[in-house]
């Protein structure tokens, strides 16, 4: 028993680095960090020796040169004399514009088709499912070409819409034309235009817009502080105050009071010649677009939306009805903080394919950010690794700015462990 | 009291009377009506609404697909069918398109004399997927096979396969009808070998390249024996280094000197030539086989202890998952040439099939991350307590559950990418949706169709998609073991 000696350190050999489990992991490290520098100075110095053979360099320099070529539509003023940058920055636009619209109606499709798959009627249920598992299954390229298809071959030209008894006629009161070139719809007009705020480089933003914003902003603080206050007096007393009037108005008659002062309007495309003008005309590579992604990713999100209803168990909904609190309390209070918890988080990955997936504007001719930078840019300056690579850094940053919002958000709606 | 009234009772009733029918509302038909459609004014309104969808539908389609047409060689010659069956002004649909350009969907641009490669290598891919996919089921495992069996030899024979060659597919598809009734595990041995063999029917030329691509795995083999008994660590390390620096250095010219000894050789098919269902089931096959493990191993690097592999997995994963698979696919055929060596270049679809199993292998390592951390750590810590290391503890306790909890999520995963084969379109490859279809329409007789190829390819889709997710429903409560 004496003899057992004290378990000492041992003196350091070589053979611990593979035998002995402290030290194992550094070796490992070690050699992996070795592996993926000698790994990124072969892509480099490969590229660099590519690049030299091809006489070419690596520079931005291409980013500040003239155009030349024409997008159709743009949301900020662009002509073929502006620079590939500024073509660039319409592109990124033309993006969030369609990755926005796209979100928002996936998020309502996806709501009302998972409410309705979960619906006793046996009809809507199976139609919710038909319509669920026909869109998940087929590739949204077909989507996308299907409902492209359906605008340029099934719809009338502009022209049809003439004369006293026209072949095609407007839908939506007259507001909306369907054709096979564009869908023109209204546009908000103001009798009384405040002008505009002029930011440089020729993007303007109209005074109208900023004072909205300014007053739905300031209705979300006032609404917050009467909600406060409602909040201090029912613990100082015990009973809440009705708010409900107060908010809404809060809420709506500073907009409405602009919208009267400005004069706001929907004005109606009309046709005039052989097309539609007064209204906006919008690209039908942007509407068939739009509307196959929504309905596409719309198919996900009611299985998230399906799948988040149904892990709140019953219980929860019966405990609430058993302590007294009403339908729509026991949806707002019970059912629906615990169902965001599990659709949140998909959700967001939905949002981020959604953005993706609006790359596929190639296949319709929407100038989409790979469609400028990463393809008319790319083939007129022939420089594909600086135009690729800064097309990928946008998605990055983009899916990158989306992801943490998302996270945010989703932290603030989580179960709040002690 | 009792007794007078048991004797005033004018009548007992000593039989039991015949059970009456249910009321009408309360039975059968009805009231599966009243109770799944018509339960309250929003339900009625709701089947109201629905049964306006539906007539909406049949109404506009009925007509279309109820006038198709099978049999016409362009377009022009089905109108005329059609305004000749159907009076003038009828529409209808041209399945004909279909029926003529079948083999250009299925095999794109392959020589028509070799559409039994393709067609073989198709149906051998059921012997190899038997033991993984239908190992416990011997009665599904019998009807596919059989299925297989005789659908494959059928095809060989009606596409005109060289006789030596359809013995050889009618000994493997019968003797694995034959050993999967013995030792299903058996069949493994093929499912390893099969990746080699498919490469080699699809694209011929030499079988000397496969075989001293095996060559590698049997070199390490050989070096592990020999390196055994002098150090465990050196011989790990000598059987992983040796096949690589084979494949590297010696495996081409190998190939090429035993070619000109003694040549073994079928005729190659360029990548250019594939094309259709082809194309999308090679790069979605190749991609699932292939992403898989890779997902895995990058799922067990995010959960590691060790900082750099953990920061690098992440940095991996997240940039893969933040670019859309059109720039990577983009970066497989613009920009790899850049950053290989001077003068190398190879094939686009091995280029396309790399880039979709890293995209895959990105989603698919979140996938299993989320089974691995759905797992109760008692697991991890039972694995601990048995004395297991790291390597044991995974692959006999940790992944098995893991996968496990994550089937439905790697299947969608799967699901995904198949869809997402449709877009190597963009870099000019013939995917049967976009360029096929721009194909066919780009021939005189059928320009102006757009409906019945694009239907036809998203049924196909539908059909393979949707049996995968009806795979792995069975699969899930197959494996079910708990809850019961």
């Amino acid at each position: 028993m004496t003899d057992m000696s004290a378990p000492g350190n041992p003196p350091f050999r070589p053979s611990m680095l593979i035998y002995d489990r402290r030290y194992r992991s550094m070796t490992f490290q070690v050699i992996v960090f070795i592996l993926v520098m000698a790994l990124a100075w072969w892509l480099v110095n490969n590229t660099i020796r590519n690049l030299a053979a091809l006489g070419k360099d690596f520079n931005f320099g291409f980013l500040w040169q003239r155009a030349g070529y024409d997008i159709p539509q743009t949301p900020i003023p662009y002509t073929s004399d502006d620079t590939h940058f500024r073509a660039a920055m319409v592109g990124l636009l033309n993006t969030l514009i369609v990755s926005i619209l796209g979100c928002i109606a996936a998020t309502f499709v996806g709501i009302i088709a998972g409410v309705a798959r979960l619906s006793n009627n046996w009809l809507i249920a199976r139609l919710m499912t038909v319509y669920v598992e026909a869109f998940r299954n087929v590739p949204l390229l077909l989507w996308i070409l299907i409902v492209f298809a359906i605008f340029t071959e099934v719809m009338p030209p502009p022209n049809a819409f003439r004369g006293d008894d026209p072949a095609a006629s407007m839908i939506l009161f007259d507001h909306v034309a369907l054709t096979n070139r564009y869908t023109a719809i209204p546009t908000l007009a103001m009798t009384n235009d405040p002008g505009s705020l002029d930011l440089g480089a020729r993007i303007t933003i109209s005074w109208a817009t900023i004072a909205f914003v300014v007053v739905l902003i300031g209705g979300w603080i006032v609404r917050r502080m009467i909600g406060a206050w409602a909040q201090r007096v029912q613990d100082q007393t015990g009973s809440r105050p009705t708010t409900w009037w107060m908010s809404l108005a809060v809420m709506t008659v500073p907009s409405l009071l602009l919208i009267w002062f400005f004069g706001l309007h929907f004005e109606a495309p009309e046709l005039r010649g052989f097309n539609f003008a007064g209204g906006l005309n919008v690209q039908n590579g942007l509407v068939a677009l739009w509307l196959a992604l929504t309905l596409y990713t719309g198919a996900f999100i009611a299985e998230i939306v399906r799948a988040g209803i149904l892990a709140v168990s019953r219980g929860q909904s019966e405990a609430a009805f058993a302590l007294g609190l009403r339908p729509g309390r026991t949806m707002n209070l019970v059912i629906l903080p615990q169902a965001l918890r599990v659709i949140i988080p998909p959700l967001i990955s939905q949002y981020l394919n959604l953005t993706k997936n609006s790359s596929l504007a190639i296949a319709v001719g929407y100038m989409d950010i790979k469609g400028t930078l990463g393809g008319t840019t790319l083939n007129q300056t022939g420089r594909e690794l600086e135009a690729i690579l800064l097309m990928m850094g946008v998605y990055l940053v983009l899916s990158l700015i989306i992801s943490a919002g998302m996270n945010i958000f989703n932290s603030r709606v989580k179960l709040k462990e002690r | 009291m009792s007794d007078t009234h048991a004797q005033t009772v004018p009548f007992v009733r000593d039989t039991m009377l015949p059970p009456a029918e249910p009321p009408i509302k309360e039975a059968g038909a009805m009231r599966w009506l009243r109770e799944n459609l018509f339960s309250g004014p929003v339900n009625t309104i709701l089947t109201i609404l629905g049964i306006l969808i539906v007539w909406f539908l049949v109404s506009h389609f009925w007509d279309w697909f109820a006038h198709s047409v099978w049999n016409a060689a362009s377009l022009s010659e089905c109108r005329q069918i059609i305004a000749e069956t159907w009076g003038e002004g009828a529409r209808g649909a041209c399945w004909a398109v279909i029926r003529e350009r079948w083999n250009q969907y299925v095999y794109g641009f392959y020589p028509p004399a070799l559409y039994w490669r393709p067609t073989m290598a198709f149906g051998l891919l059921f012997v190899a997927l038997a033991p993984v996919l239908f190992s416990e089921a011997p009665g599904i495992r019998r009807i596919v096979l059989g299925l297989t069996t005789v659908l494959t030899l059928w095809l060989m024979v009606a596409l005109g396969a060289p006789a030596a060659w359809l013995v050889f597919a009618a000994i493997v598809l019968v003797g694995a009808l034959a050993i999967s009734e013995r030792h299903v595990s058996w069949l493994l041995v093929f499912s390893v070998l099969y990746p080699l063999m498919g490469v080699w029917f699809l694209w011929g030329g030499s079988a000397w390249g496969p075989i001293m691509v095996l060559v590698g795995p049997v070199l390490g083999w050989i070096a592990w024996r020999v390196m055994h008994p002098l150090s465990g660590m050196v011989a790990v390390i000598a059987a992983l280094v040796i096949p690589v620096l084979w494949w590297v250095g010696y495996a081409g010219e190998a190939a090429r000197d035993a070619e000109s000894i003694v040549s073994f050789a079928i005729p190659a098919v360029a990548s250019d030539r594939f094309g259709g269902f082809l194309l999308s089931i090679t790069i979605g096959i190749s991609g699932i086989a292939l992403s898989l493990p890779l997902g895995i191993v990058l799922a067990l690097a995010r959960r590691s202890d060790m900082f750099l592999v953990k920061s690098l997995a992440v940095i991996f994963i997240e940039f893969i998952r933040g670019v859309p698979l059109i720039a990577l696919l983009f970066v497989a055929s613009l920009l790899l040439n850049y950053f290989l060596p001077p003068g190398t270049n190879f094939d686009i679809i091995l280029r396309v099939i790399i880039m979709v199993t890293l995209f895959a292998a990105a989603y698919m390592a979140e996938v299993i991350r989320g089974g691995l951390a759905a797992l109760p750590k008692g697991q991890y810590e039972a694995a601990d307590a048995l004395g297991l290391d790291y390597w044991k503890a995974q692959r006999l306790i940790v992944l098995p559950q893991a996968l496990k909890i994550s089937i439905p999520g790697i299947v969608s995963t799967f699901i995904g990418m198949f869809k997402d084969t449709t877009l190597v379109t963009f870099v000019g490859l013939y995917d049967p949706l976009k360029s096929m279809s721009d194909a066919v329409r780009a021939s005189t007789s059928w320009k102006g169709i757009y409906w019945e190829p694009y239907i036809f390819v998203g049924f196909i889709f539908f059909l393979i998609c949707f049996a995968m997710s009806r795979y792995s429903m069975y699969l899930e409560r197959r494996l079910a073991r708990d809850h019961r």
